[in-house]
């Protein structure tokens, strides 16, 4: 038992100190914005008086203020995203076009580093596999398994089950499956779930983590694991919100449960789908966390963010990186085009 | 949500009540192997976080030459793991607890910044008419896109060497030492929350009735107190929403703090710490495991205690209902 409760002290200051700059920010906003409008409000009230005890014509109403006003409102919300995201984002770019310490410009020669570079190669292609499988497999399987626990009892319990990982840390999670996937040798117990499964089959045990391309397969297990619940919350709530007379004119007409879900369940969801597949492909482009703790990126199971995380701050060069990262952002902008006319479409509709 | 399915299905399913003995059969064999499958699914979905749960008490010797599943022949119980990586005092066992605390310290500004900023300025998009207010709004929208990866060197270096233009120091670097790095973690979370934050409270701001606003109005209310006495009340579910999302997300981070806090147990999170584990000792099973249910379990209750919300909000934000 070795715990100083007292060097934790600064830790508790510190925080005290973040929640007093909160309420000094947020408090001296709001009452800057009551301040002020009720000033101005009192000066042309004194100037209406003046007005008419002086006889003078009124002066004229303007419009009222209301971009000032919502420049208030959105001030600190523009100010952060400017420093934290605008800013950083245009200098990545720039950054991408430099060499490691930033210094001279060298053109593209990073974007050819990138693809000419085998290593870097295979981790772009393992991107891609990522990209492809996990939207892919765990949109199917909340799909239906949201048809199915429809008609299910427990309904709620079951849902949670598969919900919970969602509130696991990716790093959780990895630590959780590196212990399904754990390797003994052929004469010992074996620890680990997968190959106590595969010597109890007959088979011989394997190191899963480290055969490439397989290894890619199991960590995209675990982005699968933690995914999938996320996709059955949201379709399940749109398979809830089809009219019931809709099914109900469908049941009478007869039709089998096959032609129910591809006529009338896809068609309603179709939103809700797209929806899902993209928030999925987007958190999955970006993933990072489970790479690093499950494999460190070793035998071939590096992903973009893995690798620009290692050239940016563990071998400095931040040009390489950076053009890794402006890559990752290529990849994304589709998909941002594809959501915001599905926003504005909605907006309007 | 959750609570309300139970009675949606059954009166769904009393309207599609067959009329045919037959039909009715079929009918109720269908949802008891629907009900089976799923929970079959639901359980087996369940037995790697279990595993790790009943490894976690496990002695040491156990761990590491028998699977978990032995334990429901052979039980046998501890709870050292926890005392080591939570209290250990050799540097291999974790020292979980002041982890633990870094992370308290990091969460709870992470999650109360974005929440106030982000409720402003979804009203001021909603509800203040100004010019450009599509535009501005759909602009706040896309930068969730914009991965944060390419933001980190950047901002690293604006709290380093702080803004120069031409030569003139505009903004000095902000020198950060130990706990004080914590103020550059609640600022690189609060920026990357922003879009996210504003989309989601927007939704349910925006929804808000329009007369209300207008009688409000009206009787000569200004925005801010239309914002402070009536928009807030009336969104603090999509408010709770958000908090429980930015919670599990900040608290799950690893990128982020991996960068902006450092390694030290100053102020690095449980992540950061686990994962180092995880990568230079990863056979010290009974660690490890202790290891992740200590990061897992306050998330895990915040999850299921407020699932509620969560979904809520969650559906907010991708299915417009």
């Amino acid at each position: 038992m070795e715990f100083d409760f007292a060097e934790e002290q600064p830790k508790f200051l510190m925080l005290m100190y973040g929640l007093i700059a909160f309420v000094a920010v947020v408090g001296g906003l709001l009452l800057l914005l009551d301040v002020v409008p009720a000033w101005f409000a009192r000066r042309r009230e004194a100037q209406l008086v003046a007005a008419s005890t002086g006889g003078a014509p009124l002066p004229r109403r303007r419009k009222p203020r209301e971009g000032l006003f919502a420049l208030f409102f959105l001030l600190p919300t523009l100010l952060l995203l400017a420093i934290g995201l605008v800013g950083p984002a245009i200098r990545t770019v720039l950054l991408s076009f430099m060499d490691s310490g930033g210094n001279d410009w060298v053109g593209l020669r990073n974007y050819g580093w990138m693809f000419s570079e085998d290593s870097i190669v295979r981790v772009l292609l393992n991107t891609l596999i990522w990209v492809l499988l996990v939207p892919l497999v765990a949109t199917t399987f909340g799909l239906l398994y949201a048809v199915m626990v429809d008609k299910a009892r427990f309904e709620s319990i079951a849902k949670s089950l598969i919900f919970l990982p969602m509130a696991i840390s990716f790093v959780g999670a990895s630590i959780i499956w590196k212990f399904v996937y754990a390797y003994r040798g052929d004469d010992q117990d074996q620890i680990g779930l997968l190959n106590q499964i595969v010597v109890s089959l007959g088979g011989e045990p394997r190191f899963w983590l480290q055969e490439s391309p397989l290894n890619t397969l199991l960590l995209i297990v675990i982005m699968v694991w933690i995914q999938a619940g996320f996709a059955m919350v949201v379709l399940a709530a749109a398979i809830k919100a089809i009219p019931g007379d809709i099914v109900e004119a469908a049941r009478l007409d007869g039709v089998t449960p096959w032609q129910m879900f591809w006529q009338i369940t896809m068609p309603s969801i179709r939103p809700a789908l797209i929806v899902v597949v993209v928030t999925l492909s987007i958190a999955t482009l970006k993933v990072f966390d489970i790479v690093r703790t499950a494999t460190n990126g070793n035998y071939d199971t590096s992903v973009i963010a893995n690798e620009m995380y290692n050239q940016a701050f563990r071998y400095g060069e931040a040009g390489q990186g950076s053009a890794l990262a402006v890559f990752l952002f290529i990849l994304v902008i589709p998909l941002v085009i594809y959501q915001i006319r599905n926003l504005r479409q909605q907006r309007e509709g | 949500m959750t609570t309300a399915t139970p009675t949606v299905g059954a009166g769904a399913q009393a309207a599609g009540k067959p009329t045919t003995t037959a039909g009715r059969v079929r009918n109720r064999l269908n949802s008891r192997t629907a009900t089976l499958v799923s929970i079959v699914i639901a359980l087996l979905w369940t037995i790697p976080t279990f595993g790790l749960f009943v490894s976690s008490f496990r002695p040491e010797a156990e761990i590491k030459s028998t699977g978990w599943w032995t334990f429901f022949t052979d039980p046998q119980f501890t709870l050292e793991n926890y005392q080591d990586v939570l209290f250990g005092s050799s540097s291999s066992s974790g020292q979980l607890a002041s982890y633990f605390i870094n992370s308290l310290a990091i969460t709870i500004p992470s999650v109360l910044f974005p929440l106030a900023f982000a409720s402003l300025a979804a009203y001021a998009l909603a509800w203040i008419n100004f010019r450009g207010r599509d535009w501005l709004y759909i602009a706040i929208f896309a930068m969730q896109i914009v991965p944060l990866q390419m933001a980190l060197v950047p901002l690293l270096k604006f709290f380093s060497t702080g803004v120069t233009l031409g030569g003139v120091q505009l903004m000095p670097a902000w020198d950060l030492v130990d706990e004080q790095k914590f103020a550059q973690v609640w600022f690189a979370h609060t920026c990357f929350a922003l879009p996210f934050a504003v989309f989601l409270l927007h939704n349910f701001v925006s929804q808000l009735p329009r007369d209300l606003m207008e009688a409000a109005r009206v009787d000569g209310a200004t925005h801010p107190k239309i914002f402070r006495t009536i928009v807030l009340p009336l969104i603090t579910p999509a408010l709770a929403a958000f908090g429980i999302f930015q919670f599990l997300w900040v608290w799950n981070d690893l990128l982020v703090a991996l960068i902006f806090a450092g390694g030290g147990n100053e102020t690095a999170p449980l992540t950061v710490r686990l994962a180092e584990m995880a990568g230079t000792r990863g056979n010290e099973w009974q660690r490890l495991t202790a290891g992740a249910f200590v990061s897992i379990v306050v998330p895990l209750v915040v999850f299921l205690s407020l699932q509620r919300f969560f979904v809520r909000g969650l559906l907010a934000g991708s299915v417009k209902g």
